[in-house]
């Protein structure tokens, strides 16, 4: 079969955009290509061998098993979740002022500000944990989760401000000034008319922070001291080729963790942005 | 993921005048609002980054640090071969992995925002989903990916493909970058989604209707309405990718160190934290110039070819 010369074509036909028959494929294959790294960890993780090879060479569960008995991991385990609480808090209360003050409000400097908050996700990683670990050692505050959770909340921020300045934009005003002129006082107002409006793009704020934090290697690298997170404790781990399966299934676990807090953050995000619009079209 | 829609739309402005006292107008409350979070950032952003900047020009004299102002360490950052080639060989992997991360996004990306249809959200969900997941563990996977007795080779091996497993898979810097370029996919699709998704789509119409074929109406009309997305997509992988710590550690080998390796060096065994600095610094200028260089000739490539 020859391809035929033409190649393309009509669908969508409101735009009449044309559209290749090889463009899906190399989006499967791109797809492919993304997510064959996270699904071969699974696979290996119930594979019965202390190697990655294939082909596989039977099901066991006993790496996952192992897991339980594993002091250090769970230590590990805890410190994550730990910061990971601590993160979430920190950088969704302070994205939400932040946000807040730059979709409600218009002040000189906003530019700047937004920029300088948002600086982390142009920056190397490395140079953000370099510099804040001269800073920490230099005012002579010693190593620790507590340390960690400062960083990673800064690296956090601009995640978190841009669920919810999603969240927030397009508010409708009208309703704040209805429930002002009614008595209710600012916190009121916002306790009572804003914050039930942007609460799923709160919870989601809070998710996408938690998962960061649970994954970030980096700054937890340079900044825990003797306590380690699950990433830096996986990182002493992969000295060890013996050590690997166990890695493995710990990292399985991780793996579905970050997906379902994703999805539940995704799914609220659009849920809240959907209510906006609602009240938009309705009011 | 919605940050780098964000970054490029900017915040929605609400101007709300009123003749009440500058205590009560939008400004202060506005300032007041973001204080807290201005001031985090200023504290464990800013000032932490002036500091680095400060010590580059200090000298570490065994335990203590020497204040006197120098430029010593830029001389060894910017000279000394190890760092030299170090800093060399991790811009030519910044520069190749932000290209070939842009060049393979760019379908996807069109594909979604032309043809998603009513389910783009979901498509772009599904291609940010892996980014999401712990980074530290896909380079991990990578590793067992690409290893000598790894799924590639054992897996070619089984079926027969190849007799013996192919050598030059890991630990080069090829590894890096393919490793690289999985971990920034996502970064380079939403921003040029997103400047896609602004094109009226009645221009290439219109580009259809008066003759151009599908080439030159993508390279006459779609590419350089699209070019802020490329932009970002370029600057948002580049500029972290420079200094990556972790992929040229796992899958680099000893061809693949980058100079995060050396920066760390300096804050660990070496403790040479002034050297250490001066190097950030350096990295950090030098990427910024080249990004500068980057954005120009695309900006230049399109004016020319329209």
């Amino acid at each position: 079969m020859s391809p035929p010369l033409t190649g393309a074509k009509f669908t969508g036909g409101r735009h009449g955009i044309r559209k290749s028959r090889w463009l899906p494929i190399y989006v499967t294959v791109y797809l492919g290509f993304l997510y064959l790294p996270i699904l071969l960890l699974p696979i290996f993780s119930f594979n019965n061998a202390a190697s990655t090879t294939f082909p596989l060479a039977g099901f066991t569960t006993k790496w996952y098993a192992a897991l339980w008995g594993n002091g250090a991991m769970l230590d590990a385990a805890r410190n994550s979740l730990f910061v990971g609480l601590c993160v979430a808090i920190l950088s969704t209360g302070h994205a939400i002022c932040a946000a807040r003050a730059i979709t409600r409000y218009r002040f000189r400097g906003q530019r700047a500000a937004t920029g300088l908050i948002m600086a982390p996700l142009f920056l190397p990683e490395i140079i953000v944990a370099v510099s804040l670990l001269m800073i920490v050692l230099q005012i002579g505050i010693e190593l620790s989760l507590a340390t960690v959770i400062l960083g990673q909340t800064v690296f956090c921020l601009p995640y978190a401000m841009s669920v919810l300045i999603s969240g927030f934009e397009g508010f409708d005003r009208s309703l704040e000034e209805a429930s002002m002129d009614l008595g209710e006082t600012a916190l009121g107002t916002f306790r009572r008319v804003t914050l039930p409006v942007v609460a799923p793009a709160i919870v989601s704020s809070l998710l996408v922070s938690f998962t960061i934090s649970l994954d970030e290697f980096i700054l937890a690298f340079f900044l825990s001291g003797t306590e380690p997170t699950l990433p830096v404790y996986i990182w002493g781990q992969l000295r060890f080729a013996a050590k690997l399966p166990s890695v493995l299934a710990l990292g399985s676990l991780m793996l579905v963790l970050s997906i379902l807090l994703i999805t539940i953050a995704e799914f609220l995000r659009r849920r809240s942005q959907r209510r906006i619009q609602g009240r938009l079209a309705n009011g | 993921m919605a940050a780098v829609a964000i970054l490029q739309d900017g915040p929605s402005k609400s101007a709300h005048r009123t003749g009440r006292r500058w205590r009560d107008s939008d400004e202060a409350t506005g300032l007041a609002l973001i204080s807290p979070t201005l001031l985090y950032a200023l504290a464990l952003l800013f000032l932490p980054v002036l500091i680095v900047i400060a010590y580059s020009f200090w000298t570490q004299d065994y335990l203590t640090i020497d204040h006197t102002f120098t430029l010593e360490n830029y001389r060894i950052a910017l000279t000394e071969p190890i760092y030299r080639d170090l800093l060399a060989r991790s811009l030519v992997i910044a520069l190749v992995v932000s290209l070939v991360t842009v060049v393979f996004s760019y379908p996807v990306a069109w594909f979604i925002s032309f043809h998603g249809g009513v389910h783009k959200n979901l498509w772009l969900f599904l291609i940010t989903v892996p980014c999401w997941t712990s980074y530290l563990l896909r380079v991990m996977s990578w590793k067992v990916i690409l290893g000598y007795q790894g799924v590639l080779n054992t897996g070619l091996m089984s079926t027969g493909i190849i007799e013996t497993p192919i050598t030059s898979l890991l630990y080069n810097s090829n590894a890096v970058v393919i490793t690289l370029v999985h971990s920034w996919a996502a970064f380079a699709i939403l921003p040029i989604f997103v400047s896609l998704e602004k094109i009226d789509r009645s221009l290439i119409e219109a580009a259809h209707d008066l003759g151009d074929n599908k080439v030159m109406s993508f390279l006459r009309v779609t590419l350089p309405l699209s070019l802020p997305g490329v932009i970002s997509a370029f600057l948002i992988v580049m500029i972290p990718t420079v200094g990556d710590y972790v992929t040229p550690k796992l899958v680099g080998g000893k061809d693949g160190v980058m100079i995060a390796t050396a920066i760390q060096a300096q804050f660990g065994k070496a403790a040479n934290w002034p050297l250490g600095a001066a190097l950030s610094v350096t990295t950090m200028v030098v990427v910024s110039a080249m990004a500068g260089l980057v954005v120009l000739a695309l900006k230049l490539f399109v004016r020319w070819i329209r």
